[in-house]
């Protein structure tokens, strides 16, 4: 697929190419009084790891939201042509229920509900499978987010706030699983982060969402140069 | 002796009255959040409707499980009432008090305000250590145990059981998996009206029912599933034992008048018990 270098909102037929796993077409997403996005086109194509970065109510978690069918869009069009998997903002488990049944749960939709391939790939869990999510710390916690989300066994995952609140050692390792399961699997990426730096490093899209507007998308590493970019979410100047 | 071991077993059979109802408030309560105080009118409607179906010349066995069927009805349709719109827990609670209220109308004006009852299981009371048992307290022991054992094996051991679970754990998140939430909570609803029709069904041999029993029998309900923080069906059966035996214990030897009375100061005891344990665990 040919990459386009960094513009500025481009017209639909760039946006949505034949072929992606997972597209939206001006997507329009309003709460009851505010626009939380006005018209959004994006899309992942498939193995294809995505950011999406941008400021406090942005609409980022809005735009999760509608994907996994929680919100619905008042105007607009959602193409996936896989399964898709939520790894919500603040992990959201289930407190009360074990790690074992929070990660069981994710196979609600369908297809195995055996937890030991999770098990597999995040080896802390299966020692704490009898325990209560809740009692769990932080990056324990968001470890049973993803593997609940892996549970659903998708072709795509929607990442939001991967690492918020956790001790960077932390974050690295999740994110070394990550992309892990990326190039092993296949399972595309779309990575809702605060952290840019983190976010554009590991990426090989990325877009920028403003006031629930693409403002920006192109190659991560070119975002990563962008004046603008640098400036409002890498903190200082390019080349530093 | 025998005076004793008759309220212990009285006791016993109308604490498992009590933990029917107990188990109808944890099952709404776990999957929704909502404290359903109509759930002495399913049992007041559990009563009255299988007493109707009986005068029809309809078989005892087959007019208590359509009863329990037309409540789990009304269930659903409370349930609709209830959590249907997007509406806050604490509105939902008022709606099931006023729900609680309207029943209470349709069923002065459906069966009067003179209580009802009808035969229970048939045959001879028998004795045990002396005392005369109603046969009927067998029935109730049976369904109540069957019923009990079914919840404790769907919330503890099967998938459904914690779907069921994960709704009012985290709403959201059950929502991400693809849980159905509403219609979860709208089936909790439709189970809670049955447990609550089986639970008056049971008792009205044993005890006449009238349209007004449910408040009573709601907050001995109530009393009984606060004892596991409403969301322990197996605590639940505990709290409508010891609520069931105080109940006797204090009618027998002290006064009928004042079993109500030292039932809920035991609910107040209960519920400051409750309070400090959660306040120990973190929970609040
Ligand atoms: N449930 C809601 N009801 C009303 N407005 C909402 C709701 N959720 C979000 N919003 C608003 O929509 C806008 C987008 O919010 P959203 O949570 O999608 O932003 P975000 O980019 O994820 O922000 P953050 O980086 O802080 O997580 C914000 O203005 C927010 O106030
Ligand atoms: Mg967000």
């Amino acid at each position: 697929m040919k990459l386009p270098a960094v513009t500025d909102v481009p017209s639909r037929e760039e946006v949505v190419p034949d072929g992606a796993l997972l597209a939206t077409y001006d997507l329009v997403v309003r709460y009851s009084s505010a626009v939380a996005l006005d018209g959004v086109s994006m899309h992942v194509g498939r193995g294809e790891m995505v950011a999406l970065i941008g400021p406090n109510g942005a609409g980022k978690s809005t735009l999760l939201n509608t994907l996994s069918g929680i919100r619905r869009p008042a105007a607009g069009r959602i193409v996936c042509r896989g399964k898709l998997a939520h790894v919500p903002e603040g992990r959201q488990l289930f407190p009360e229920l074990t790690v074992e049944d929070n990660l069981r749960l994710g196979a609600y939709r369908g297809g195995s509900r055996d937890p030991d391939p999770i098990y597999e790939l995040f080896p802390q869990l299966h020692g704490l499978r009898k325990r209560r999510a809740g009692g769990l710390s932080g990056g324990e916690q968001q470890m049973v987010s993803i593997g609940r989300a892996l549970m659903a066994n998708p072709d795509i995952m929607a990442v939001d706030e991967l690492s918020q609140g956790l001790a960077p050692i932390v974050v690295s390792d999740i994110i070394r699983h990550l992309v892990a399961l990326n190039e092993e699997k296949g399972i595309a990426v779309l990575l809702v982060e605060q952290n840019a730096r983190l976010a554009l490093g590991i990426t090989s899209r990325a877009y920028v969402l403003e006031n629930g507007r693409v403002s920006k998308e192109g190659r991560s590493e070119d975002l990563a140069r962008d004046p603008a970019v640098h400036k409002a979410y890498l903190g200082g100047q390019v080349g530093q | 002796m025998s005076a004793f071991t008759e309220y212990l077993i009285t006791g016993v059979a109308r604490g498992l009255v009590f933990a029917l109802l107990a188990t109808g408030f944890v099952l709404i309560y776990r999957v929704t959040r909502v404290v359903n105080f109509a759930q002495g009118a399913f049992a007041v409607f559990g009563g009255l409707l299988t007493f109707s179906l009986l005068r029809a010349g309809i078989p005892q066995g087959v007019s208590e499980v359509l009863a329990a069927l037309a409540v789990a009805v009304i269930g659903l349709i409370f349930g609709v009432i209830t959590i249907a719109g997007k509406i806050p827990l604490l509105s939902s609670l008022i709606i099931t008090i006023g729900l609680a209220m309207l029943s209470e109308a349709i069923a002065m004006l459906a069966w009067g305000s003179i209580p009802i009852s009808y035969s229970g299981l048939a045959g001879h009371d028998f004795v045990i250590l002396g005392a005369v048992v109603q046969r009927q307290y067998l029935l109730v022991l049976v369904v109540s145990l069957v019923l009990f054992g079914s919840m404790a094996l769907l919330f503890g051991r099967t998938y459904f059981g914690k779907a069921m679970t994960a709704c009012a754990s985290n709403a959201y998140a059950a929502k991400l998996s693809g849980i159905n939430v509403k219609r979860m909570g709208l089936l909790a609803f439709i189970l809670g009206g049955a447990l609550g029709g089986i639970g008056g069904a049971l008792l009205t041999p044993v005890e006449p029912m009238t349209y007004n029993a449910d408040v009573s029998l709601s907050i001995l309900g109530f009393a009984a599933a606060i004892v596991g923080g409403l969301t322990s069906p197996g605590l639940a059966v505990a709290g409508g034992l010891v609520f069931g035996l105080t109940e006797q214990f204090v009618s027998g030897y002290w006064s009928p008048s004042y079993d109500t009375a030292v039932a809920l100061a035991l609910l107040i005891v209960v519920l400051l018990w409750q309070a400090r344990r959660m306040r120990l665990e973190g929970l609040e």
